[in-house]
């Protein structure tokens, strides 16, 4: 199914089905977390399925991703991550080792990113109907203070801040996989975004009107649904989006966009223009943030699309993903 | 038919005359040299790769060439108006000019 | 990345469209098509039609092997692979491309055994390391690709590997160019040579276009040098009234072409007598099958095939937009019946086909892009 691959099928799924007949009355842009208020306790809420062929990778594992993609999405809708819950669907016959070694990854991960597992469940079921091992979980926390994230907030002149190189986790995974028979030394950059969401919140926190995480369908997706969101429109400049050779290597001999290749570890910001340098300044000192950059910025028009520029005055549009990305050779 | 990308051979096999390991940015891929089998490429020289076949040598002479001579255009036209600033009519080069012989090196 | 990055250079780009600016006739429109798909998809990647002037259009050529291959072939492919015990595998390029019946995607997930592969080789591999099935490689693409799959099925036969066959949807482009310029409602002033292909068959095959024709040819790389130096070499001669085939792509294309390539080729593949290209209609003499000393490896003789000609719906202007005549705006589906979601015509199938570039880069672009300086 195309619906899984974070693009444009996955969104009118989401957005054609399960929205109104779940959230009718509501106008908010749908977002990666549900941030709630009950009486005046707020907490954000969010829900992600992992399903990651194969089960680890150079950098991490499913358990990790699961642990890392919660936190993040937490983190993105600005919220800190304080407990989550998981369940696994496994495939019967799946060996318990595997097993074990997920949920020691997941154990790691957690404690890394200051989450709490406060408890699970299990369910197994035939041979061939789990891909080895399916991982469910709910997270849940508490706003981050000085942060609102609503993609109506955005304006033009509102700039675009990208927290580190793209691709890195999609094409891991790509040559993981083995059929494509390339080898690189590459590997995911699954992490918890967190401690960058700090500092952007600390330095630039009454400037960041929206983030995102650019996992399934990459950088790309992500902003044309920001551009879809806030009714405007982005402008790219392609020589400041950072890409490793080894990404950029890869993509070029499969005829694959860096910016439609899922990311792990990144998360995307918009950010006030007179916030703009200080956010940068907040992610670049921060010990993993080195390699954050402006990417870009939000003008009035392409309306609800994404163009790229180069340095040399050509540019094009680039879309949401329909579908995986596949290698090509034309 | 079209994607088809610089890769430098990085590994040869003397048992194996028609595969190569060939490196684009640190990204290693196993190429068969079977259409290369008149002329077969040495460690380190560059070819073009599609669909896991190397099609072509690549010649760095005549990148550098096409590269020089793209980086002239424009010095060409500003030497013609130089020269073109010493005569007092047209903007016609008189035929056995330095600046011809320059324009027809370049072109 | 070596011999890619001095070809993206932006000071040498921005002196190479003033010297194309510099040579366009401010009185002239002129209309130079490039052939090949990969030229249509770098025209849109990198921009180039920022840096032309308007009078220079660039019309997309029908040098697309997934666009123009007929549906009923595809049909015929997947009919094959119905077998449970057969492995269907393709370039991903197919992977999306649909049947009367759903693309080989969609049949993946209806449960038949599709993998992807980045060569014939690898096809090969997976039917040694898989001796209980058998793999069918459906092969599409030019004489860039067919030598591939020629050298791969001469190494299934030199090694006995009997449960591996290829479908062949191998096509040659010199009849295509043939029936661009035989159309009588086309102008095309100059061309822009398929640099790939020519790494094989050499610039000679395009010498007739010059001779007869009297249009001018620049064989092309890839990179925005190597077009836009295209199409200074094809402006120059223009103005002069010349016609000559020019080698841009040197440092890769030789002029004889690749022997060793063309041996492989006809050792393994004969012309077939006619060949139906979607949107072109049926061309003599453009076609490859495997001959029959390597019957065995011809999935169309081992296996039996629908063979039904699958016709497009009438509205679909793809013959028209193929040629250069129309737009892909201009068709009616376009835009609505007709999205890379949900394609109806050939060149809204692959990423490289006119209809999908256009659609992919340039039709949401305002008038304002032209004039957005650089940001940041």
């Amino acid at each position: 199914m195309a619906h899984g691959a974070g693009g444009k099928a996955s969104r009118r799924l989401v957005e054609g089905l399960f929205a109104p007949l779940l959230f009718p009355s509501s106008s908010e842009p749908l977002g990666d977390a549900a941030h709630l208020d009950f009486n005046g306790t707020k907490i954000a809420i969010t829900t992600d399925s992992f399903v990651v062929k194969p089960l680890t990778f150079p950098g991490g594992s499913i358990g990790e991703l699961a642990v890392n993609g919660t936190v993040n999405d937490l983190a993105v809708s600005g919220a800190k991550a304080e407990a989550m819950v998981v369940t696994f669907v496994l495939e019967a016959g799946l060996p318990t080792p595997i097993l074990e070694a997920e949920v020691w990854a997941m154990g790691n991960a957690a404690r890394k990113a200051g989450v709490k597992i406060a408890g699970g469940d299990t369910k197994v079921v035939e041979h061939g109907k789990a891909d080895s091992m399916y991982i469910s979980t709910t997270g849940i926390g508490l706003p981050i203070h000085g942060l609102k994230i609503d993609a109506r907030s955005v304006r033009a002149g509102d700039k675009i801040l990208l927290s580190g190189p793209i691709g890195d986790h999609g094409i891991t995974i790509l040559l993981a996989r083995g059929e494509l028979d390339l080898e690189a030394d590459l590997r995911s950059d699954t992490r918890s975004v967190l401690p960058l969401v700090g500092a952007l919140a600390r330095e630039a926190g009454p400037g960041v009107r929206w983030m995102r995480d650019p996992t399934r369908g990459g950088v790309a997706t992500s902003l044309n649904e920001l551009a879809r969101d806030c009714g405007l429109g982005i402008v790219l400049s392609e020589e400041m989006i950072p890409v490793r050779d080894a990404v950029r290597g890869a993509c070029e001999l499969l005829g694959l966009d860096p910016l439609h290749i899922a990311n792990e570890g990144q998360f995307l910001a918009v950010v006030a223009p007179e916030y703009a340098d200080a956010a940068l300044n907040a992610l670049n000192l921060a010990q993993v943030g080195q390699d954050a950059q402006i990417i870009g910025e939000v003008r009035s028009e392409p309306v609800c699309a994404v163009l790229v520029t180069t340095r040399y005055g050509g540019s094009r549009i680039v879309d949401m993903l329909v579908g995986d990305p596949l290698p090509r050779i034309c | 038919m079209c994607l088809a990308i610089p890769g430098q051979v990085v590994e040869l096999f003397p048992d194996q005359p028609h595969t190569a390991v060939i490196e684009v940015v640190g990204v290693r891929r196993k190429v068969d040299l079977g259409l290369l089998a008149d002329n077969l490429p040495l460690q380190g020289e560059w070819v073009l790769i599609h669909v896991g076949f190397a099609m072509s040598k690549i010649s760095e002479e005549d990148a550098l060439d096409q590269m020089r001579t793209l980086r002239a255009l424009g010095e060409a036209e500003a030497a013609m108006q130089e020269v073109q600033g010493y005569s007092l009519e047209e903007s016609e080069v008189p035929e056995d000019s330095g600046a011809q012989k320059l324009l027809e090196d370049i072109s | 990345m070596k011999f890619v990055d001095e070809f993206r250079e932006p000071e040498v780009i921005t002196k190479t469209s003033a010297e194309i600016r510099r040579l366009a006739d401010p009185n002239r429109h002129y209309r130079i098509m490039e052939v090949c798909g990969g030229h249509t998809h770098a025209i849109y990647r990198f921009g180039l039609k920022d840096l032309l002037p308007s009078n220079i259009e660039l019309i997309h050529g029908p040098g697309c092997p997934v666009c123009v291959l007929p549906m009923g072939r595809i049909d015929d492919g997947l009919a094959i692979a119905q077998n449970p015990d057969v492995i269907f595998t393709a370039f991903g390029d197919m992977m999306r491309v649909p049947g009367t019946m759903g693309s080989p995607l969609e049949h993946k997930a209806r449960g038949m055994d599709v993998r992807i592969v980045y060569s014939p080789a690898d096809a090969l591999k997976l039917a040694e390391k898989n001796p209980d099935k058998h793999v069918m490689f459906f092969a599409i693409g030019f004489e860039t690709t067919a030598p591939s799959t020629a050298l791969t099925l001469m190494r299934a036969k030199a090694q006995g590997v009997h449960n591996f066959s290829v479908f062949s949807n191998h096509v040659t482009i010199i009849p295509a160019i043939r029936a661009i310029l035989d159309s009588p409602d086309m102008r095309i002033d100059a061309f822009i040579g398929p640099g790939h292909v020519s790494t094989v068959i050499g610039c000679r095959p395009y010498e007739w276009i010059a001779k007869s024709e009297h249009k001018p040819v620049a064989v092309s790389g890839f990179e925005p040098l190597d077009i836009l130096q295209s199409i200074v070499m094809v402006l120059r001669q223009l103005r002069v009234s010349e016609a000559t085939i020019e080698n841009q792509y040197k440092r890769v294309v030789p002029w004889e072409g690749n022997r060793a390539a063309l041996r492989a080729m006809a050792e393994v593949f004969e012309l077939r007598p006619y060949f139906e290209w979607r949107g072109l209609g049926f061309i003599s003499q453009s076609a490859l099958r495997l001959r029959e000393s390597f019957r065995e490896w011809d999935a169309e003789q081992r296996f039996d095939i629908p063979g039904v000609r699958v016709t497009d719906p009438k509205a679909a202007q793809c013959g028209e937009v193929l040629k250069g005549v129309l737009k892909p705006h201009q068709c009616k589906l376009f835009g609505n019946e007709c999205t890379p979601e949900h394609p109806v015509g050939a060149l809204m199938v692959s990423s490289e086909g006119s209809c999908a570039a256009y659609f992919n880069y340039e039709h949401r672009k305002t008038a304002i892009v032209t004039s957005i300086a650089s940001v940041a």
